[in-house]
């Protein structure tokens, strides 16, 4: 009785990729069997100020995930950030503060690395070696993973984090996500993680109970290289139909469009959201 | 709040209706944990958290006057529904650790910490602890409000309700809540929340116990309203002077004088050794 959306992911959540970035959405519905329990939650999630994740399935399962999730990548991105970049730390080599990302300095080129500098002792080799004991402490806080220097986790990263979490605990969870996100590296990605543990990666992915009504619409109505207006209409849209259709999802819509500039909320109450050949 | 007096009894039950189900292919039926009415509204400025003080144990009536409004720290409180022993053990497990950390780091408790300390702990338990809890508290970054369910998944929200009378007082608050509701009006709210939750819901009842927590200052108000209270006691008691009852017949029997103890350290010791012992039987018996 008290398992949160237990025997179904009973949600519509839903993601869509554009050309520079992505678009989230979710119902607000969650219950404890015939109750709801909320009628305006959250389940578009942040993991970095660029990626976020759609949750369904059992609330106290999801919540436990990302929250790991975030954990991981916050450590894995802040802790570099701060362990690295504080103004004090500067080059002894040519005194400049342009040392970025422990690996080295960007202006005269010292290495990180313990291993040329050992040659000589000079007053290089010493810089090198204050290069290089920072450089280990952000390896000993970076749990010994290497990311790009000083960039934020890729959206794909998340991705895996989630999918090793999902499947390697699944007789235990009851967690479909759908992760979304901008990076750099590859602009903006949508993978989906459902229920066994895979992870795929999709121009667009729908997810939960409500997402079996609205295949068909969004097989007919996604197209290739859709602007970023024309994707959040497009899933108001898809999650409103879902949303009438199924029982279990309702409320109102929560949408998040995230591209290279950060991330946009948007809410649309239950009163206001799109409406078809039904006139309300 | 439910207390497990009878375990056997009502797993033989569950057992033998299990089976009954079982056989004719029906599922069982899902066990309701609590008997409570728990509620919070977040104010201008700060918290008002309400219960109810009825405890059962099956469809008794346990605890008539019960505290269901849990101390966190001195600026968060959580009431508990769900079983008692669950939420009594839990909230004051999270509040030492809470005033060990105080203590540690010389800083007020934060709302969020405690929330999430809570959360851990029952998401681990995977929903055997099962504990409901409506956690309020003020911080240096405000007033904050949260549901936890046994799973561990936590809600944040304006005004919550929780236990066997949260419908009823949902439905008290969806009518009645606005933002920023002055303290009378909040307190006022949270208490026909609660009352609705005493009058409708047959696993709540008894008074109404409120705790109002501001920045730097909370009250607990037990007792805020009585309205179940016993209202008339004989003035004059019940003792009654001797002779009132008539005697018919009365007969004293003597207790057993030559009465032997055995000592069962060696018995015991016997039986740990693997040593077949004659006196097994007997073991169960002489304690």
């Amino acid at each position: 009785m008290w398992r949160v959306g237990a025997a179904l992911p009973q949600t519509s959540i839903m993601a869509v990729a554009f050309d520079g970035g992505v678009v989230l959405g979710a119902d607000s519905r969650t219950t404890t069997g015939t109750y709801i329990a909320n009628r305006v939650s959250d389940k578009i999630t942040p993991m970095t100020e660029s990626i976020f994740c759609c949750r369904s399935g059992s609330a106290a399962d999801t919540q436990a995930i990302s929250d790991y999730v975030r954990y991981v990548l916050d450590r894995r991105w802040t802790r570099l950030c701060a362990a690295v970049k504080p103004q004090s730390i500067s080059c002894l080599a040519c005194k400049n503060s342009s040392f970025d990302g422990g690996w080295g300095c960007l202006s005269c080129g010292g290495r990180g690395s313990l291993s040329l500098p050992f040659l000589r002792l000079t007053p290089l080799f010493l810089a090198s070696l204050l290069h290089a004991y920072v450089f280990f402490l952000c390896r000993y806080y970076l749990d010994m993973h290497v990311i790009e220097m000083g960039t934020p986790p890729l959206v794909k990263t998340a991705a895996r984090l989630f999918r090793e979490l999902c499947y390697s605990n699944k007789s235990q969870l009851m967690a479909g996500i759908i992760c979304a996100g901008w990076d750099s590296a590859k602009g903006g990605q949508v993978f989906c993680i459902p229920l066994g543990g895979a992870l795929v990666q999709q121009p667009f992915a729908i997810g939960g109970s409500g997402s079996t009504y609205i295949y068909g619409y969004c097989d007919a109505n996604y197209k290739e290289g859709m602007t970023k207006e024309e994707c959040q209409t497009f899933v108001k849209n898809a999650l409103a139909l879902a949303m009438a259709r199924d029982g279990s999802s309702g409320g109102v819509i929560r949408l998040v469009t995230v591209d290279k500039d950060g991330a946009d909320r948007e809410f649309f109450a239950g009163d206001k959201l799109p409406s078809f050949w039904e006139k309300s | 709040m439910v207390f497990p007096c009878l375990p056997l009894l009502r797993h033989a039950a569950s057992l033998w209706y299990g089976s009954l189900c079982g056989r004719r292919g029906y599922t069982m039926p899902k066990p309701v944990k609590t008997g409570t009415t728990i509620a919070g509204v977040v104010f201008a400025d700060g918290i008002v958290l309400g219960a109810d003080t009825r405890a059962t144990s099956g469809s008794t009536v346990f605890e008539k006057f019960c505290e269901k409004i849990h101390y966190i720290a001195p600026n968060i409180y959580c009431c508990g529904a769900g079983t008692s022993a669950d939420t009594e053990s839990s909230t004051g497990l999270i509040s030492s650790q809470l005033e060990l950390h105080r203590l540690a780091t010389g800083r007020e408790s934060r709302v969020s910490t405690s929330l999430t300390m809570l959360k851990r702990m029952l998401f681990r338990y995977q929903g055997h602890v099962s504990a409901a809890l409506v956690l309020g508290g003020v911080d240096l970054h405000g007033p904050h409000l949260y549901t936890v369910y046994p799973h561990g998944s936590t809600d944040r929200l304006p005004y919550v309700t929780m236990g066997s009378g949260s419908l009823a007082a949902m439905a008290v608050f969806e009518t009645g809540y606005k933002d920023d509701l002055s303290l009378e009006d909040a307190k006022n709210l949270v208490y026909r929340g609660i009352s609705a939750g005493i009058y409708n819901d047959l696993g709540s009842g008894g008074n109404v116990d409120l705790c109002i927590i501001k920045r730097g200052s909370t009250e607990y108000l037990r007792g805020f309203a009585t309205e179940n209270a016993r209202k008339y006691r004989r003035p004059s008691g019940y003792a009654f002077a001797p002779g009132t009852t008539a005697v018919l017949s009365s007969k004293f029997t003597r207790p057993l004088k030559e009465i032997a103890v055995v000592e069962e350290a060696g018995v015991a010791e016997a039986a740990v050794d693997g040593a077949a012992t004659p006196a097994t039987g007997e073991m169960d018996t002489t304690t």
